[in-house]
């Protein structure tokens, strides 16, 4: 049931190499230093450091650190996914994690091979990408005549779709994140997880075996895995009953241990699930994705926009209404002046008046924004439409020019076939394509983007969605040769996050790897949700 | 375009019973949520055979829920020695001798930590010392923080624009005080835009903030969009308030100007100080509706000064039942209006207009929505218990707009409110909503009194139902 790696799947470049410069940097970075050191270390750093150097490795170094100097200390993961510093919201103006970017690819060019496609889309991603060539310019010669271990890296803005970071997740590593916070690949489970009285800091990755097989999956297919799990675990317990001394010992030795592991992983998992449902059930979970499906398709408006009404009403929680309100404004062009200013009453007067600082950054953001009199969603509609009749220059840009700052997802979402026409039930045990990771009712933006392009290895035939998406002057493809690459490598795909990247991103991309024989290798400047993204815009910490 | 728009009546109902719904079903009969609760049963019964105590290969975790060995756990563990091990020293001494530079500790490892650094891939390949010495154009990976002697002896007093924004980058050492004219500085600030890197952007900027005029600055800015972004930026995180302020002045930006002013609130704890500051907020050049929000805001904080010390006078002198059977578990200053309101209905529910914490007084004052209102101050009333005040409300015509006959949002949250207030049966036979008395009925206990009433009413003829 959980997806197996088809038997063709390319293997991944040795990664443990980065983790083990990273820990080499970090040792000689405090031996630059002479004498004896105190090593003060900012909380959110305890978490990235751990996955590099544990104290047996650090030992005692002191180091001084200055107010202004800090010290960015990059983390490899295990599919290359960075933790820079906190607040790593794409707030406006700020460019200063850009560089690091570049100097990342750089590394990973340098220890991996050049990259002999590259693709993106986005104002950050195209001056990473600047910034990245100068590097490699700069200091020309070492990655060339090296074999191409990565066949392709594709560069992806947040901004280009934050409709997919607004929904709520609904694949089990998704649902985790989103209930428990999931910071550096680990999470602290509280005693209602644990089911005793200490919380629990576990480790979510790949050797969890239990985790690895459900990470992916739509959270109604966990519950029948994980009950199949302990129905077989109590049938290999069972098997004691008729063991003769030899049997036993020899289960004792070889059996025992893997079944312990196996059932403490099982157990804190079923605990997770119940804690989740729980927390469901009592934020009427069902209703809320109702609404939210319904915004993504553009029907029943009207009751959508009556329920984040209600919803605020009723002070269920700040961050939500604000993000059902985001997920309103982007998806409609624009919230009817009418609704924004008697939402934004609403929400003053359930959640304090202070939050009009809030509402200033979403506006800004272009997360939360008023339709202009006269930029109905018709009237820009059947500018759209003018525009895929007719293919006279002029009239093309006249459209076009009203289309600026505007999201246009609508005609994205038509364009690229996101919402999928069901016929009957959409198989969630089976799932046919990428929208499995929203219920069947939605493909992510950003992956239904990278999968055309990969498909036709340029952005050609796709001229229009890079226009409605307002990125037209940053798709760039750039082909360099490809004979020293393997057909190996060219399965390989690095995909790169400027902004932050959600576990049902990640999920998705999968999906689209093992139906294609791809693998994807994920780079981001940090895991988001919705409720990271709200609360970054929010001027209010709740 | 527009072929959503057009779905019926039908397509309504089949659309909320689709499929993409029920694969989200939270009912208890749910066979996935007790299959879920079996598999917990006949986990934890395996409890009784797994005996955790010799294990070494779980991962180990102290009780403080952190994993034995990581830095956390061992900050812990040695917070209460305050000497360091004999050990430690010892190994401190031997890292000593590496003062400086010059002398790297022989790698243990494959891959040597110079060549490692230097970019070679290939393991086990070693550098000669001066190799490592040199500060020639091979590849460092090492972070440029220490600043070894060495690395001055290419320091030149030379470099252009360009360069010097390309060493920035690098991290490495570079003094801007030679780019003196104006025209230098601008050339700098360019080429630093040009490179994106928000860090060199934000470090020359630093620069010039410190060696050019505010006029001069600004005027100059104007012009340079990212520069001028970079500068807000990094003003409101280093909060140089007035600096900021000065800024959008000068750009005309008025709202943000406005803006920026109120948001220094947020740093007065004080709540008279907080309202007076507020006062000093009204008037600025917001929006029409902001200017509005904003004297609601001040009102607001007004009206909860005047509450609370009246209330906390009322609380302390102890002849109040309300205030003695409810004690109040927090002060009502700075919360939002809606708060106050519930509080309100809750402690001053019968007071008449006239008064400051009386619940019409707020709507009037603040424009509260009927239908707000009638939400508030019916969770208030009901965890009150207080039956009277919630049949009133229910009868007021106002509570019309709460009946819908598809997917009554409204009047099932009303329920809701009710059965976790363990309301009466009545209030669901006074609306004649015979289907919503069936779903109250299904959430009683079984053989109980409540029971009883409602399969009275359910069997009664003299009720026409509704539904």
């Amino acid at each position: 049931m959980a997806f197996p790696h088809r038997p063709d799947a390319p293997e991944l470049p040795d990664f443990s190499m980065l983790k083990r410069l990273a820990r080499d940097q970090l040792i000689y970075l405090l031996e630059q230093l002479p004498g004896k050191k105190d090593l003060f270390i900012e909380a959110d750093l305890m978490s990235p450091l751990d996955r590099i150097a544990n104290v047996s490795i650090l030992k005692i170094v002191l180091l001084g650190q200055t107010p202004h100097q800090e010290y960015a200390i990059h983390c490899h993961f295990m599919h290359v996914r960075w933790c820079l510093r906190k607040r790593e919201s794409m707030e406006e103006g700020d460019q200063r994690w850009i560089n690091t970017v570049a100097q990342a690819l750089h590394l990973l060019s340098t220890l991996y091979g050049p990259f002999p496609n590259c693709y993106g889309i986005g104002r950050c991603a195209k001056m990473a990408y600047e910034l990245w060539r100068n590097l490699e310019e700069e200091e020309d010669g070492e990655t060339k005549g090296r074999r191409p271990e990565i066949g392709h890296i594709f560069l992806l803005d947040r901004d280009v779709d934050f409709v997919t970071a607004l929904c709520s997740q609904v694949v089990y590593e998704g649902l985790v994140d989103d209930t428990f916070r999931i910071k550096c690949g680990s999470v602290d489970f509280g005693p209602e997880v644990t089911s005793c009285d200490k919380s629990l800091k576990v480790l979510l990755n790949a050797e969890d075996k239990v985790f690895n097989e459900i990470r992916n999956e739509h959270f109604s297919n966990v519950f029948g895995f994980l009950s199949q799990k302990a129905r077989n675990l109590q049938a290999q317990y069972d098997r004691r009953r008729g063991m003769d001394i030899k049997q036993m010992k020899n289960f004792v030795s070889q059996e025992l241990k893997g079944l312990k592991q196996e059932h403490r992983l099982l157990s804190l998992h079923i605990g997770a699930c119940e804690s989740i449902m729980k927390k469901k059930t009592k934020q009427d979970f069902q209703e809320l994705i109702k609404t939210e499906h319904a915004l993504l398709e553009g029907f029943n408006i009207r009751e959508s926009t009556s329920y984040i009404e209600e919803h605020i009403d009723r002070q269920v929680s700040p961050i939500e209404s604000l993000r059902l309100m985001c997920l309103l404004s982007i998806t409609e062009n624009g919230l009817i002046p009418k609704d924004y200013r008697s939402l934004k009453t609403q929400y003053l007067q359930s959640y304090g008046p202070e939050h009009l600082l809030t509402f200033s950054n979403l506006r800004r953001a272009g997360l939360l924004t008023e339709q202009a009199p006269g930029d109905t969603l018709t009237a820009v509609e059947s500018k759209v439409s003018k525009l895929v009749t007719d293919k006279a220059a002029g009239k093309i840009t006249d459209a076009f020019s009203s289309l600026a700052k505007r999201s246009n997802f609508r005609a994205i979402s038509k364009k690229l076939n996101l919402i999928p026409r069901v016929d009957g039930e959409y198989d969630l045990k089976v799932p046919r394509d990428m929208a499995y990771v929203f219920s069947g009712a939605y493909v992510p933006l950003s992956c239904r983007i990278i999968e055309q392009v990969l498909e036709r290895r340029s952005w050609q035939g796709l001229d229009e969605v890079v226009r409605l998406l307002n990125c037209s002057d940053f798709a760039f493809t750039d082909m360099t040769k490809e004979d020293k690459a393997s057909s190996e490598s060219l399965r390989l795909i690095l995909v790169v996050f400027l902004g932050g990247c959600t576990f049902s991103e990640i999920s998705a991309l999968r999906f689209l790897g093992r139906e294609k024989g791809y693998r994807f290798i994920f780079l981001t400047t940090a895991v988001t949700n919705s409720a990271r993204l709200m609360e970054a815009m929010s001027e209010v910490k709740a | 375009m527009g072929l959503r728009m057009n779905r019926t009546k039908g397509d309504e109902e089949e659309y909320w019973n689709s499929s993409k719904f029920k694969a989200f079903t939270f009912d208890d009969e749910d066979d996935e949520l007790s299959q879920l609760k079996e598999s917990k049963r006949a986990v934890n019964s395996l409890r009784d055979f797994v005996d955790d105590d010799d294990d070494d290969d779980l991962e180990r975790v102290s009780w403080s829920g952190e994993p034995v060995g990581s830095i956390s756990w061992s900050i812990k563990e040695t917070a209460g020695n305050s000497g360091s091990s004999h050990e430690g020293r010892e190994q401190l001494k031997s890292r000593n001798s590496f003062s400086s530079y010059a002398q790297l500790p022989k790698p243990t490892s494959t891959y040597s930590l110079s060549s490692f650094f230097r970019g070679r891939t290939r393991p086990g390949s070693f550098q000669s010392l001066s190799d490592a010495l040199s500060d020639t154009p091979a590849k460092s990976y090492a972070p440029e923080l220490g600043r070894p002697k060495g690395e001055y002896r290419d320091y030149s007093n030379d470099w252009s624009p360009s360069d010097t924004v390309r060493r920035l980058r690098k991290g490495k050492v570079c003094s801007l005080e030679r780019f003196r004219s104006l025209q230098d500085k601008l050339q700098l600030l360019e080429e630093a835009v040009s490179m994106h890197d928000g860090n060199v952007i934000t470090a020359v900027l630093i620069f010039l903030k410190r060696t050019l005029s505010k006029e001069i600055l600004f005027r100059e800015l104007e012009v340079r969009q990212v520069a001028l972004r970079h500068l807000i930026h990094f003003l409101k995180e280093i909060g140089d308030q007035k600096l900021l302020l000065d800024l959008f002045r000068f750009l005309d930006r008025t709202e943000e100007l406005a803006l920026s002013h109120y948001r220094e609130h947020l740093n007065i704890q004080d709540p008279d100080k907080r309202k007076e500051f507020l006062k000093t907020c009204i008037g600025l050049p917001f929006s029409a509706e902001d200017s509005a929000h904003i004297q609601d805001h001040y009102t607001l904080l007004e009206r909860q000064i005047i509450i609370e010390a009246n209330d906390r006078h009322l609380e302390s002198a102890g002849q109040t039942e309300i205030f003695r059977k409810h004690p109040r578990k927090a002060s009502i200053l700075n919360m939002p209006l809606v708060t106050t309101l519930f509080y309100s209905c809750f402690y001053h529910y019968t007071e008449a207009e006239g008064t400051f914490s009386s619940p019409v007084n707020l709507k009037k004052t603040f424009k509260i929505p009927d239908k707000q209102y009638v939400l508030t101050a019916l969770a208030a009333r009901a965890k009150l218990r207080a039956w009277n005040d919630v049949d009133a409300l229910f009868t007021t015509k106002n509570w019309l707009g709460y009946t819908k006959k598809r997917a009554p949002i409204g009047f099932h949250r009303v329920v809701e409110i009710l059965h976790k207030n363990n309301a009466p049966v009545q209030t669901c036979r006074d609306l004649k909503d015979r289907q919503q008395l069936l779903a109250y009925r299904s959430k009683v206990d079984k053989g109980s009194a409540e029971e009883e009433k409602i399969d009275a009413l359910l069997s009664s003829s003299q009720i026409r139902w509704k539904n």
